[in-house]
């Protein structure tokens, strides 16, 4: 007989899901993750440069807040990447996977530098910006719209659907890139309006970025309050976690889809309008500079709260300043930072299983 | 002209078909890797790292060692990257979306990363590195292909490496439908508790077609170096081609025969705008849009035709979790 | 006929926690013959069958496979012993082939899908399958994807073959195929497991029977030397008291008329056959059946969740005077009409609430669009939630607590407690103490008469044969989604009730 029971293979371990982790335990398995990462990167540093560990961090540090320049340049880079990261997440808390955020804050970039080009001398300054904000938001919430219109119809996969929008938005800024050159035929369009600044967000008390970090900072408890105390965002959530649950109710699921893409992509639009009109004052292929995939991350790890968005942000835009102040001062490339981000994540990703799942290890008496 | 034209397209393909063809092994097992864009980089800048280290060190460059090493380089780049996408989706079950993610960030940073690093040990006055006598190698085409005129041209010039690309397509796909493991593999994706009910070990199949893909996804970045690029390596050259080969793979509806004639279309497609007179340089970046456009139309074809051979694999995108049946 | 023993379990028991699922199970299966295991839900037929097919692993007690003692630990152990069930789930890839399904995961030998199909085509034609071995998983009837799960373990060289609720699934016709095949492969000397409920059909294609009732072996007999009505009494046994308490509601009205109600599924199924009834204001009316026959699309069709093939469901509203039909009318239109009607699925996390959300969050899941501004009012809910809490004893952390944390039965009184707080004028509640400890069952059926007395329309989808016949008024009995009798509860016996519920398809004499 080959059935002898001792020969069975006994893993050593099985794994089974929580039921549940209490939130305190959960955030301790982040944290000790970040620092696991932490020390990697460190060892790769080190490895790399042959400096002292501990120089390593204190460099990072100062890379990032190091100055107070610095320091508002890590606050308006978090801003930035929370805003996208505010836009994705109520698609996501829908499980839509909208990854076309890149593209949509293109098109509402986009949208505000075509405003800026055109009424710079028609429209009073107030006027031309608020101009600009709305058909930034609505070029951004059509770009959205168009993979979930197709979505809710015919169940076109979205993730691929939305990667693909990235790509044609890239071209079309490309296209206008050449369009608008100044001078003509050198595919860029330099900063738009130098002289009169018209279409520019104003600096407030001599901060450029203020205004834009404000309206990050509004945004962020709009988008808090709408997904935790209004009704639509009751129903994202529970389309997100059953369809079923939604039917029962009588939730219009497609009605909803085609909302919540609408205001996630008028979300990337207020975003592209402010990277235009707020800091870069132009606009060009890598406008949105992969912010549109980061927050993503940013979207996720934070789990979809809009508050601990604030703080994953942060640490990505500390982390990438940190790098790049790694690198410049210890002689190595400016990607350095991206290295490091990549190892980042992948700790912060693979330490959720152990907030989702525990190993089991198997009993002596199995084997009796 | 024509000729010249379909050459062109042929050799802007070759990465292209690397690429979707790694893709689709990945995704017929249920994985959708985002990160393909920056194992095709991490396969281009190891195999430029192998070359770089034998052209510097050694005496006499030997024939066999010179095309072995950077191809060596580039399968334990690639391994690598695959190895970090299955550990964290297979073995920790994370989010594939944003482990891809992840991947091409990191991928992309460790090519120019070490790109950079490359170019500054040459001290050259250009940001590339050239490996002109590696690629030299590389681009060696058969040796009769020039007497054969256009024939030769459009069937017979170009490198093993582009061979080799059709050869996997061709292979990968007698694999899917010929094989006993590539039906086990397409189960696995379609429905994985199917799968391990018939026995099939799921993880296995899972982190063995990722790795593979991963592979002969990073080809694409090598002989987009050795051969398009004629040896020279500079930082973020490669471009979208990473996420172009993606968007062939939903062209090619998961067929990696169908994907060869869809490189050379999307090649074709992406250097039409040098071919057509005329053409103002705002209007070239309009024709680089179309095979995504072109992506775009199938996928929602395929969509509302519900045909579902024409469905990616059911399963992909989802971890699979044994206590979840 | 041999009478070799192809395989016996002696004292087989299995416990679940502490529910005992099988206690002392003692079966004989010769070679060459058919066995019907017979019993109503819950009775511990499929947990007895996943012993042997190696998805369960017996507490103790042993099995013996063609004499010698065995240990079955793994489906893979089971394929070894050629043992091969074929699950009432199919488990099978919806874009492959018939052919490449049957091969799937089994190696024999160098992989050529030509001697593969031509190997699967013999064992067609010996048995007299109708299979078209090229076509898709996806394109198929139902009945041919359980022919695709019977040749699958056929092809793994099975010579005992388990079958759980085959026929549940078949029209008669394909049914009466089914049992010519399964009788070839008697002939050829197999041993055949089927676990069923329908009497005629056990009475025409087995040789045994063995009953099982609550997780005991009752028996085992000869089909020959049996009918229908021993059969019956075995399986449902003597009538127990519950002592659950039942009152008499003056001047009932029509609440609820359903007429000729047809529904036909994705897969073209005919789930719904002229389903015919009234539940009455102040009266529960009890739903029993064999599970799988079409309560659940019934009381779905009445939510508003379901489109009709054909029929009405008309609704008098006592307020108004009115009758509306609500067929084709979704949730919200249902409420707009102003007609409260409460649901209790069956599937309590995956439809009735949102495991992953708090209990005040889930008292909102029908309320939520209460008030006219933008934003959730969270007073109400929070309040209803303690008062839900308090008054029916939710053994809970808090309010605040999501629910897929709470255990089964403070689940359902979370679900439950939510309905009836709606007011309704129409409550239906499927299985609605499954899986409940006793107390908290008895708390559910007091909900229910509490209801009822209050002049609403009840109706209860139930298992139980004892609860229903004490707790409803009425009860309409289905059979394979046609009515096969309604009964007054007070009058009918459990044996009745019984013979009702397996009556199959081939019995009634209505259309086809």
């Amino acid at each position: 007989m080959t059935n002898n029971p001792s020969k069975v293979h006994e893993p050593l371990f099985h794994i089974i899901k929580r039921t549940a982790m209490p939130k305190w335990q959960s955030w301790i398995v982040r944290i000790v993750s970040v620092l696991a990462a932490l020390i990697v990167c460190g060892v790769v540093t080190v490895l790399l440069t042959g400096e002292d560990p501990i120089q390593v961090y204190v460099k990072m540090v100062e890379g990032a807040i190091g100055t107070e320049r610095r320091i508002w340049t890590l606050a308006q880079n978090t801003a930035m990447l929370l805003c996208v990261a505010l836009a994705v997440t109520p698609a996501f808390k829908m499980k839509f996977w909208n990854i076309g955020a890149e593209g949509q804050v293109l098109a509402g970039g986009l949208a505000s530098a075509a405003c800026m080009i055109f009424l710079n001398d028609k429209l009073s300054p107030v006027l031309l910006i608020l101009v600009m904000l709305v058909v930034s938001v609505a070029a951004g919430a059509i770009w959205g719209l168009i993979p979930a219109f197709f979505k809710a119809h015919w169940n076109t996969n979205e993730t691929l659907f939305t990667l693909m929008m990235n790509y044609i938005a890239m071209c079309i800024v490309s296209y206008f890139s050449y369009e608008w050159s100044v001078p003509k035929g050198s595919g860029h369009i330099g900063v738009i309006n130098d002289a009169t600044e018209a279409g520019w967000l104003p600096s407030i008390g001599g901060k450029a970025y203020l205004c834009n970090i404000l309206v990050v900072a509004a945004l962020t408890a709009f988008m808090y309050v709408y997904l935790k105390y209004s009704k639509h965002g009751y129903e994202i959530s529970v389309v997100g976690e059953s369809e079923n649950t939604a039917k029962y109710i009588g939730i219009n699921v497609k009605k909803v889809i085609l909302r919540t893409m609408l205001l996630s992509g008028a979300l990337c639009g207020i975003a592209g309008f402010l990277l235009v009109s707020g800091t870069d004052h132009t606009v060009n292929r890598d406008t949105a500079g992969g912010r549109g995939f980061t927050a993503i991350m940013v979207s996720w790890l934070a789990k979809f709260d809009p508050l601990y968005m604030i703080l994953t942000s942060l640490l990505i835009v500390f982390l990438q300043r940190g790098a790049g102040e790694i690198s410049t001062s210890f002689g190595l490339n400016d990607s350095f930072s991206e290295i490091i981000t990549g190892i980042i994540i992948f700790f912060i990703i693979g330490g959720e299983f152990f907030v989702n799942y525990q190993l089991k290890f198997r009993e002596k008496e199995a084997n009796k | 002209m024509l000729v010249a034209f379909i050459q062109r397209a042929v050799v802007q393909g070759i990465p292209l078909l690397f690429g979707s063809t790694g893709e689709i092994l990945t995704e017929k097992s249920g994985n959708l890797n985002l990160g393909t864009a920056g194992v095709m980089y991490v396969g281009g800048i190891t195999g430029v790292i192998g070359a770089f280290l034998y052209e510097q060190n050694a005496a006499q460059m030997n024939t066999f060692l010179t095309i072995f090493i950077p191809i060596l380089s580039s399968i334990l780049g690639s391994l690598l990257m695959g190895l970090i996408y299955a550990f964290l989706t297979v073995t920790l079950r994370a989010n594939q979306n944003v482990t891809g993610l992840a991947l091409t960030t990191f991928g992309v940073g460790f090519g120019n990363f070490f790109g950079g690093s490359l170019i500054k040990l040459t001290d050259s006055d250009v940001p590339s590195v050239t490996l002109s006598a590696t690629s030299l190698a590389f681009k060696k085409g058969l040796p009769f292909a020039d007497k054969l005129g256009w024939f030769g041209e459009v069937f017979l010039s170009y490198s093993f490496l582009a061979y080799a690309a059709i050869a996997i397509a061709i292979i990968v796909s007698v694999y899917f439908n010929r094989t006993r493991s590539g039906l086990n593999l397409r189960a696995v994706g379609e429905n994985p508790a199917t799968a391990d009910a018939a026995g099939i070990n799921v993880g296995r199949y899972k982190y063995v077609s990722i790795c593979l893909g991963s592979i002969i996804a990073g080809f694409g970045g090598l002989y987009y170096v050795m051969d398009y690029a004629c040896g020279v390596w500079s930082n973020n050259a490669f471009g979208d081609r990473g996420w172009l080969a993606i968007a062939l793979v939903i062209f090619a509806i998961w067929r990696p025969n169908l994907s060869i004639i869809g490189s050379i279309l999307f090649g074709g497609l992406f250097i039409i705008h040098n071919y057509i007179p005329n053409l103002s340089m705002s209007d070239q970046e309009l024709f680089k849009m179309t095979p995504y456009l072109v992506t775009i139309i199938v996928l929602v074809v395929i969509s509302m035709l519900k045909k579902r051979e024409f469905q990616p694999p059911e399963s992909l995108g989802l971890s699979y979790f044994r206590e979840d049946r | 006929m041999s009478t070799q023993v192809a395989i016996e379990l002696k004292n087989i028991t299995k416990t679940f926690g502490s529910v005992v699922a099988n206690k002392d199970i003692n079966l004989t299966v010769n070679r060459g013959e058919i066995l019907s295991i017979l019993g109503e839900n819950g009775s511990g037929k499929t947990t007895l069958m996943n012993m042997i097919s190696g998805i369960y692993f017996p507490d103790h007690g042993q099995i013996f496979v063609d004499g010698k003692e065995v240990v079955i630990r793994s489906p893979k152990d089971a394929f070894d012993l050629k043992i091969g069930m074929i699950h009432q789930h199919f488990k099978l890839v919806d874009v492959f082939s018939a052919a490449e399904n049957i091969v799937l995961g089994y190696d024999d030998g160098k992989f050529n899908m030509k001697k593969s199909t031509a190997k699967i085509q013999k064992i067609l034609d010996r048995y007299g399958f109708e299979l078209d071995l090229n076509k898709k998983i996806y394109q198929m009837s139902v009945s041919e994807k359980q022919t695709v799960e019977i040749v699958k373990v056929l092809y793994r060289g099975a010579d005992i073959l388990i079958l759980d609720e085959p026929t549940a699934v078949l029209t008669p016709q394909e049914t009466e195929k089914l049992f010519n095949v399964l009788r070839n492969m008697r002939r050829d000397d197999k041993s055949i497991i089927i676990i069923t409920h329908k009497l005629n059909e056990v009475m025409e294609i087995s040789d045994k029977v063995a009953v099982l009732r609550k997780g005991e072996y009752i028996g085992t007999v000869n089909t020959s030397e049996t009918t229908e009505s021993v059969l019956t009494e075995m399986m449902v046994g003597k009538k127990i008291d519950l002592n659950i308490e039942r009152t008499e509601v003056e001047n009932k009205e029509d609440r609820l008329i359903v007429n000729n109600m047809c529904y036909v599924n994705r897969d073209g199924v005919k789930v719904l056959n002229h389903v015919s009834f009234t539940a009455k204001s102040g009266e529960i009316l009890g739903i029993a059946g064999i599970a799988g026959s079409g309560q659940r699309e019934l009381l779905e069709s009445i939510a508003g969740l379901r489109h009709l093939t054909h029929g009405s469901i008309l609704y008098n509203n006592a307020k108004t005077g009115k009758q509306d039909n609500l067929r084709d009318k979704t949730p919200v239109q249902i409420r707009e009409l102003g007609i409260r009607l409460s649901f209790v699925p069956e599937d309590r996390l995956g439809m009735g609430l949102v495991g992953n959300m708090d209990i005040v969050d889930n008292m909102m899941l029908r309320s939520y669009k209460k008030g006219k501004t933008a934003f959730l009012e969270k007073k109400e809910p929070r309040d209803l939630a303690e008062k839900i809490i308090d008054e029916l004893e939710v053994v809970t952390p808090s309010v605040n607590t999501p629910v897929r944390r709470l255990s089964g039965g403070n689940v359902q009184k979370v679900l439950v407690g939510r309905e009836i707080a709606a007011s309704p004028t129409v409550l239906m509640a499927a299985y609605p103490v499954r899986g409940l400890d006793i107390n908290s069952s008895y708390l559910i059926y007091n909900l229910l008469n509490e209801q009822k007395q209050k002049g609403v329309a009840v109706i209860f989808v139930g298992e139980d044969l004892d609860v229903l016949l004490e707790l409803c008024d009425r009860i309409v009995v289905i059979s394979s989604g046609q009515i096969s009798d309604i009964v007054d509860a007070r009058t009918a016996t459990k044996e009745q009730l019984g013979l009702l519920m397996t009556k199959s398809k081939g019995d009634s004499d209505d259309d086809k």
